[in-house]
């Protein structure tokens, strides 16, 4: 049970999305934004960015939904996402991706973790100024959703089919229209 | 100098603001909905989590900008300023109320990590008087910190040490809120102004 009354049967951050609309409608535009929002990181780059985070964070509802959302969006390659979270230097990805994760990895700790190197390498692999940013807003905005979902002792269903349901709508639809967010539905 | 190239002048988040205009907006909606929307906490304690969080985290520029937004809210004077630097130092001795005091424990908690709030201490706080909507935009506004303080640390923006100026964002930001402030201004043409 969380630890404040929330509609049942809503997973992970959507129970405590319903009772508060006004913060909702900024935290679905932020999350719309960074994911799904022009970029010329891809949408799998950037769901993995969260998922490497919110597994840091040890946050079950975030890292199982925004994985799948990333495996989604490179076509169900669940494996990839599975190995980025257990060791990604070894993950068969780009070495940008690698170093925007070590960046990501060290925001996760603490801003002033970030080192001069860590960017540094992360430009040396092509990265942008903007999508340097982009990393760091990311990995800032899961360490918010993680504390959000996992704060508030939310239900975070235990079955893999689940997310994976919820990883195709977010890949697909998004984290704006909420009309496919029914109470029980991905349970 | 700041790991990415930001627009001159601008302490604190401004700069990344400025540079980035596409996650601006939802993150102005969402600080103004969490510090100054409708609430049964008022603007200086929701002020005070925010403060007390950025502490935890050691992230100057939000400390001591909410940190004065929180005392202008207050009042504005000396003993309010110096209640802020209390409550940093030790939230348990500082002249709160206890329902405050358990609503930053919580923020405290949430500061380390989601996982740490235990249920003893939702009971705490409900007990002195805390509803599921405090205790929601309590976790929530901690959480939101959280990101503010990465963000705002993890580019290393310029933070100058100015008391002075920080008194002046405190009082701005208390009076006019985060939607509609001039704080695209550089900081130097706001200071000659």
């Amino acid at each position: 049970m969380a630890h404040i009354r929330v509609p049942e049967g809503l997973p992970g951050i959507l129970g405590p999305m319903a009772i508060s609309p006004e913060s909702t409608k900024a935290l679905r535009e932020l999350a719309e934004v960074l994911l799904r929002g022009p970029n010329t990181l891809t949408a799998a780059e950037r769901e993995t960015i969260a998922t490497y985070v919110s597994s840091q964070n040890d946050c079950c509802f975030c890292q199982l939904s925004h994985g799948a959302a990333a495996a989604e969006h490179l076509g169900g390659n669940y494996e990839l996402i599975d190995r980025v979270k257990v060791n990604y230097s070894a993950a068969d990805i780009p070495e940008k991706l690698k170093a925007l994760l070590a960046v990501a990895g060290k925001v996760q700790k603490g801003g002033k973790h970030v080192t001069a190197e860590d960017v540094e390498r992360a430009r040396n692999a092509g990265a942008s100024d903007k999508e340097i940013h982009d990393t760091v807003l990311i990995a800032a905005a899961f360490c918010m959703f993680n504390r959000y979902v996992d704060g508030l002792g939310t239900w975070q269903p235990a079955d893999p089919q689940a997310y994976r349901e919820m990883g195709r709508r977010m890949a697909h639809v998004g984290y704006v229209r909420t009309d496919w967010e029914k109470p029980g539905e991905a349970a | 100098m700041a790991h990415i190239q930001l627009p001159a002048g601008l302490p604190g988040i401004r700069g990344p603001l400025v540079f980035s205009p596409a996650t601006t907006q939802p993150l102005c909606d969402l600080v103004e909905a969490l510090l100054r929307g409708p609430s049964t906490l008022t603007l200086a304690e929701r002020e005070m989590i925010a403060t007390y969080v950025s502490a935890e985290n050691d992230c100057y520029y939000c400390q001591t900008s909410h940190g004065s937004t929180a005392a202008q809210h207050l009042g504005g004077g000396s003993a309010e300023y110096e209640l802020i630097g209390q409550m940093k130092r030790d939230c348990e001795t500082a002249p709160l109320s206890d329902k405050m005091k358990a609503l930053l424990a919580i923020a405290g908690k949430v500061q380390k990590g989601g996982k740490y709030v235990t249920t003893e201490d939702i009971e705490k706080a409900r007990s002195h008087g805390a509803t599921d909507k405090e205790l929601h935009d309590t976790v929530l506004i901690a959480a939101a910190f959280c990101m503010f303080n990465r963000y705002v640390d993890g580019l290393d923006t310029w933070q100058p040490r100015d008391p002075e100026l920080y008194r002046e964002i405190g009082k701005q930001t208390a009076a006019l809120g985060y939607a509609g402030r001039d704080w695209k201004r550089p900081l130097s043409t706001t200071a000659n102004k």
